[in-house]
């Protein structure tokens, strides 16, 4: 069959799919292309005159290309997987459903990344971070390292690499790849008094001493050195300095890029939306984007679908923060702390379907009690609630303030009644138990279905 | 690594327990804190101060001190940063075995108690030959949901519910007593039928979830063998609720029947 007719086939799909309400049509167009043609992906990404920008990370990808495609949209149209469809498939049904695009800007599963970049070949290959996540899918963490190692080693020279300086794994890449763009935050007086728990590169990769951090900002993102074998951060091409959390609204810092710097002011909370903001800068900085334009995209940014989202239902407020492993559930809770009022009241949602982890043990890395010390009511939902009430049980909560209640939609309506009247109702779920409660809130007809929304 | 709750309990009557936490900053991948916060709350809901300690790399057992030794999972880099210590401090935990002091290994510090770990490349990692086993690393993983149905005492059943994820097939020396038979699940090495390994008051198992929240029954176990070692009459913990910890095992061997053992 020639592309054309398989292009056409595919997207005929993935119409039909919206229309009979399977879904948003947003992998089924991608898993039939490549199923007819096992080229067809480079020969989509090829046609685009700007090129395929592709970015990855265990926390934080979705965000950064929302960020970037603030700045990058200005005066282009964009092939980009903003719903979330972040696999092969996925990357395969963008492409097919950008006509005309300009260029792709793709979000990557991090197992799926190799395979990715393998075929799209991109302009520019965005690494944000790696922590522990779903080991019962992606394996240790060594052996995703490992496989992007291979995948920057077997890069076209073509591509441009923009990695996260502060995560000591991705740093590594940079020092073996001339013209890497780095990126970090460097700003002590945010530093965490000491490494969480979560923390996973604690370790040098090049000789197995405890690193020393001067800084240590997300988890084990920050300014390391080994003291033994002088495995170090690399220089920042580009950096957050002088950084200001404005609680649950904002954040403010200055950007500075080797074309001068500016203050920018995000419309985004928390330290880790700095780290996204910061990402989104650097790729579009290696882009060649000038920086008042990039200034200007982070600053027109709205928080991408289930990222502090904010939904009024029936006089209320629900916030939804997705919550899928330590390092992210960590960053949440510190950012729900720095707000004006701590809540009192949380929904927490934990699903064990094969894109949440069928591995629940990760909440027990998790620091919730900081949390759990403010709140007076927590009701627990999903298909593992029970072991949510068990680790704030044993947490320190009393049994009297856990409402166990595995139906998310009964778990929605009692949290709701919970919540007093123009009150805010926040919302911890991982990704599946997100789409269900999406569901039910979208099927009240408070908010657009996500395919529409993204 | 900070604990879960605060860690030790708080002054109670005069039953007291020693809780050693060994590589806590290395092997801790499988949310470990959480076995070392049940054994922590359980026992201080019955009025018994527990004191937990880290052991970390070149520290010494305290033995005669010691009631319980935790040693949790790692990944292959952390394991084998803290594989050439445990070997090391083979003479002390024997020592500590021999006076009484209860053990629990999950995952990787189940593999380096055992002689050996062999890994893909053929390369050998001492063990610390306290367990009767050895273990051999497998072309891939055995990863899922896992029940056992376990008899520590004669006549005494209980069913342990928890999750597994491990390249190494375990192979348990003749006449070594597994720690439970698998109703659903990989276990040791997939082919056995049989998970963990039991020798006196030690267990080592790959089930983690964390292990202790979800099968109570195991952790009031654990501590009475512990608290054994300081009383002399028959230790008895007064019963608790339990009722998160029921639902939550329920769910979770429904889960091993349903989708335990496949990959």
């Amino acid at each position: 069959m020639r592309l054309a007719t398989e292009i056409t086939l595919a997207r005929a799909v993935g119409a039909l799919s919206r229309r009979t309400g399977r879904g948003g049509g947003t992998t089924l167009p991608g898993k039939l292309l490549l199923r007819l043609d096992d080229a067809a992906l480079s020969a989509l990404a090829l046609r685009l005159p700007e090129g395929a920008i592709v970015v990855s990370a265990t926390n934080g990808k979705t965000t950064t290309c929302a960020l970037a495609a603030r700045v990058l949209g200005e005066g282009r149209t964009l092939a980009h997987n903003g719903a979330g469809a972040n696999l092969l498939s996925g990357v395969a049904a963008t492409l097919l459903a950008a006509h005309r695009a300009d260029m792709a800007l793709l979000e990557v599963d991090e197992a799926a990344l190799p395979e990715v970049v393998r075929r799209v070949a991109p302009r520019v290959l965005a690494l944000g971070n790696l922590f522990r996540d779903q080991l019962d899918r992606y394996g240790e963490l060594e052996s995703l390292a490992e496989a992007w190692r291979a995948a920057v080693a077997g890069l076209p020279a073509s591509t441009r690499l923009v990695v996260n300086a502060d995560d000591p794994m991705l740093g590594a890449l940079a020092l073996d790849r001339s013209g890497t763009v780095t990126y970090g935050v460097d700003d002590p007086a945010q530093a965490r008094p000491s490494l969480q728990h979560a923390a996973d590169s604690k370790y040098c990769i090049r000789c197995g001493a405890p690193y020393d951090y001067a800084a240590a900002y997300v988890g084990h993102l920050g300014d390391y050195r080994c003291p033994r074998c002088g495995h170090a951060r690399p220089a920042l091409t580009v950096a957050a300095r002088s950084i200001a959390l404005d609680g649950l609204a904002a954040t403010a810092f200055d950007l500075v890029t080797p074309d001068g710097s500016c203050r920018v002011t995000l419309p985004l909370p928390g330290l880790y939306n700095v780290y996204n903001a910061v990402a989104a800068a650097a790729l579009c900085h290696a882009l060649g984007v000038p920086l008042a334009a990039i200034a200007r995209g982070l600053e027109g940014a709205e928080p991408a679908w289930g990222r502090f989202e904010r939904i009024a239902v029936d006089g209320k407020t629900v916030v939804l923060l997705l919550v899928k492993n330590p390092a992210g559930a960590n960053e949440a809770v510190r950012t729900l702390l720095a707000g004006a009022t701590p809540p009192r009241l949380a929904l927490v949602a934990l699903n064990d379907a094969v894109a949440d982890g069928r591995d629940v043990s990760w909440i027990w890395d998790v620091d919730y009690e900081p949390l759990l010390a403010g709140l007076e009511r927590v009701v627990a939902s999903g298909g593992r609630a029970a072991e949510l009430g068990l680790r704030f049980r044993y947490g320190g909560l009393d049994d009297a303030a856990i409402e166990v209640i595995p139906d998310l939609e009964q778990a929605l309506d009692r949290a709701l009644a919970l919540t007093p009247a123009g009150g805010e109702l926040v919302i911890l779920p991982t990704y599946t138990a997100m789409l269900a409660l999406r569901r039910v809130i979208a099927g009240r007809g408070h908010v657009r279905n996500f395919w529409d929304a993204a | 690594m900070s604990a879960i709750g605060g860690g030790d309990s708080g002054p109670g009557g005069d039953r007291r327990l020693v809780i050693c936490h060994l590589y806590p900053e290395y092997l801790n991948i499988y949310a470990d804190r959480g076995n070392i916060a049940v054994l922590s709350r359980r026992a201080a809901w019955r009025g018994i101060a527990v004191e937990v300690r880290s052991i970390g790399l070149g520290e010494d057992v305290p033995v005669g001190e010691v009631d319980l030794l935790y040693v949790g999972g790692g990944q292959d880099r952390e394991q084998a940063l803290v594989a050439p210590d445990i070997a090391g401090k083979a003479d002390q935990l024997r020592a500590a075995l021999a006076d009484g002091t209860v053990l629990l290994a999950v995952c990787g510090g189940y593999q380096l108690l055992g002689r050996s770990y062999r890994d893909q490349a053929g390369a050998e990692l001492p063990g610390a030959g306290i367990l009767p086993l050895h273990t051999v690393a497998g072309p891939r993983r055995l990863i899922g949901d896992v029940l056992l149905d376990c008899e520590l005492d004669p006549g005494d059943r209980h069913t342990v519910a928890g999750f597994e994820n491990h390249a190494g097939r375990t192979l348990l020396d003749p006449g070594a007593e597994p720690f439970g038979r698998l109703v659903a699940g990989f276990g040791n090495d997939g082919e056995s039928g049989f998970e963990g390994c039991r020798l006196g008051r030690a267990l080592g198992t790959y089930l983690h979830g964390p292990l202790l929240p979800r099968n109570p029954w195991l952790a009031d176990w654990l501590l009475v063998q512990a608290l054994a070692r300081r009383e002399t009459a028959v230790p008895v913990l007064a019963p608790l609720a339990d009722t998160f910890e029921h639902e939550a095992h329920a769910v979770a061997a429904q889960r091993a029947r349903d989708r335990g053992g496949r990959s």
